[in-house]
């Protein structure tokens, strides 16, 4: 039960902090899925040894946190919950790849450098693609897909989607309670209930549409999705968008943790 | 067992996206030409159905745990194949972009995986033909579970596949194929005697709804072979594409044939795919490619080594731990440097 409300918090949570109005938030949301798609790009494409080559890309996190005055700890309770799949696969790595590497005088196994790069490319990616959210908005988001040309039908179901999501929830929620307090001290949903409780939740949800449906014609709804359009993409944003590009083309050329170091270490020698 | 964005490459990324957005785009047309606008909001509202029915958990008798509701099949069997998939994808885009729970790039072989699987083959090609004859308690029982067992593996092979040719772990194939399928094995048993008892509760409450999702659509003539070869020119297409960007470091699909040819490329002499090679180093913009630093290309360790290995010399080791320890600080210092500057400016 807990788990329903937790997640219905997260998901507002994000809308609320979608509708701030910071530098970020202004920005035209195709910019910004752009900058994250690329950015996601970068971050994946790096060798699995390559972790100190990944770490620049720590910077653009760590200032759209800051410039779209985001909170940091709902967001990284996010992080830290990636899907276990990921790191039970992760983990493996040290148990397969015996290799020894050397890191500052230290004896270590390739399979830890995996593990770590893992890690931290899931780091980076989960967060670039809460920021997009939590700065944008999914109404916004389905803007931008339709101007990327992205079919009506899909990007409209995606929104009902969205915006019915809470509903359900609460609805299955009040479900699930009024069994609970009908089968005490029982984990789950007993087989003998298993069709009648999601069936008549299924029966619902398609009473619940054809109300929808018939809500919204009587709102003039005629199989048109009207997104009430879009400014144009400003000089500026253009900017912002080429800037991050070149910056994480040069960070995925350039070995810059490297190139620093070697400047630190060849001054104080 | 959605895919995250760490483990896999854009190069598989990629591709899966494509061959994702062409199911889609054949979905879409097909539901366009025979659509009553009617069902757009069903595929909304069940689209969130699924989302909150993954919170009901199903105890399984005899065992102390519980299981869950997939999607992908309940969603082919309710709405038909290609409303389902619309459906199913929407369902992940937003897990992934609220939840983190499956990566944006991973996004096309996540649906790929739990939707293409159990709509355009599970679906059409086991369920439609059992339950041929009509429904009855026991076919619904036989086709949910054959279906749903079925489509999981397919999917769960997907994972293993894409996972392995993004070389992003070291899990070695067989022993992550012996992981997955047996995992989904038993998944897909929990998910064929949920989706049972479902649907045969609504075939006795309301027949008329799983009537419609079976004759609205035309799916004794869905053209599979049409979608499926479509859609293995698109990935082959976007993978030779694709590939000309991508890196040069034999992992996945080279490092394979690495192993089993023993030779990373197989060489034909003459024809049609030496004239590609040529077009190929031609066109690709940065040719021998990957963006890979130069620096990095130091040491190949006796033959076996299967990516250029950061220098391992001591002093190199050393810079990179003082340069990364500064781009740290730097990536911090960015951040709470704007935030404290904000936070000035809004007191005054």
């Amino acid at each position: 039960m807990s788990n329903i409300m937790n997640s219905l918090y997260n998901m507002r949570i994000l809308d609320d902090l979608a509708r701030k109005e910071t530098a970020i938030h202004k920005i035209h949301p195709l910019v910004k899925l752009l900058t994250t798609v690329s950015y996601l790009t970068v971050v994946v494409s790096f060798g699995k040894y390559d972790i100190g080559g990944l770490l620049p890309l720590l910077i653009y996190p760590s200032m759209v946190f800051a410039l779209a005055e985001l909170p940091v700890k709902p967001i990284f309770m996010r992080i830290l919950l990636v899907s276990p799949f990921m790191i039970g696969i992760g983990i493996l790595n040290p148990f397969f790849d015996h290799q020894i590497y050397l890191l500052g005088g230290k004896e270590i196994s390739r399979g830890w450098i995996t593990f770590l790069s893992i890690l931290i490319k899931s780091g980076l990616t989960v967060t670039a693609a809460l920021l997009l959210i939590a700065t944008t908005g999914m109404d916004r988001l389905a803007g931008a897909l339709r101007m990327l040309k992205i079919p009506r039908v899909f990007v409209l179901q995606l929104l009902l989607t969205y915006r019915y999501i809470s509903v359900l929830m609460e609805e299955v929620a009040r479900t699930l309670r009024a069994y609970s307090l009908r089968a005490p001290e029982q984990k789950g949903v007993h087989r003998s209930a298993w069709g009648s409780l999601a069936g008549q939740l299924i029966l619902r949800t398609f009473d619940r549409a054809q109300r929808i449906y018939e809500a919204m014609c009587l709102r003039g709804f005629t199989g048109e999705y009207h997104t009430g359009g879009f400014k144009e993409i400003r000089v500026w944003e253009l900017a912002y968008l080429a800037g991050w590009v070149l910056f994480f083309a040069a960070a995925r050329i350039y070995n810059i943790p490297m190139v620093i170091g070697s400047l630190i270490t060849g001054v104080i020698r | 067992m959605h895919m995250a964005d760490a483990l896999i490459s854009p190069l598989v990324g990629g591709t899966m996206w494509v061959a994702t957005a062409g199911v889609a785009a054949y979905s879409i047309k097909k539901i366009q030409n025979e659509m009553d606008e009617k069902k757009i909001p069903l595929m909304g509202v069940m689209g969130a159905f699924i989302f909150a029915s993954q919170m009901i958990n199903f105890s399984i008798p005899g065992t102390g745990s519980s299981g869950h509701l997939g999607g992908g099949l309940i969603l082919a069997i309710l709405l038909g194949p290609y409303a389902g998939f619309l459906t199913i994808a929407s369902v992940l885009t937003i897990q992934a972009l609220f939840f983190a729970d499956g990566g944006l790039l991973a996004l096309g072989s996540n649906v790929f995986n739990l939707g293409f699987f159990p709509c355009f083959i599970a679906y059409p090609l086991i369920y439609k033909m059992l339950m041929r004859k009509g429904y009855s308690t026991k076919r619904i029982f036989g086709a949910a579970m054959l279906t749903a067992i079925i489509g999981l593996q397919m999917g769960a092979f997907g994972v293993v596949l894409e996972t392995f040719f993004s070389g992003k772990t070291e899990l070695p194939f067989g022993t992550f194929v012996l992981l997955m399928q047996p995992i989904h094995l038993a998944i897909g048993v929990v998910e064929g005697l949920v989706t049972t008892a479902i649907v045969t509760y609504i075939w006795k409450s309301r027949p008329e709804i799983l009537e419609k999702a079976a004759t609205g659509e035309a799916i004794g003539n869905i053209s599979i072979k049409k979608v499926v070869t479509g859609l293995v020119a698109v990935a082959v297409l976007t993978g030779v594409v694709l590939s000309w960007f991508a890196s040069s470091n034999p992992d996945g699909l080279e490092w394979s044939m690495f192993k089993t040819a023993g030779k990373e490329e197989l060489k034909a002499e003459d024809g049609i795919h030496q004239s590609l090679s040529e077009i190929q180093n031609k066109t690709a913009f940065l040719p021998g490619y990957a963006f890979r630093a130069p620096e990095t290309e130091t040491e190949q360790g006796a033959g076996e080594s299967e990516e250029a290995w950061p220098a391992v010399s001591g002093g190199t080791s050393t810079s990179g731990l003082v340069g990364g320890g500064m781009t740290l600080v730097l990536a911090g210092l960015v951040g709470s440097g704007i935030s404290l500057a904000k936070r000035r400016k809004n007191r005054t």
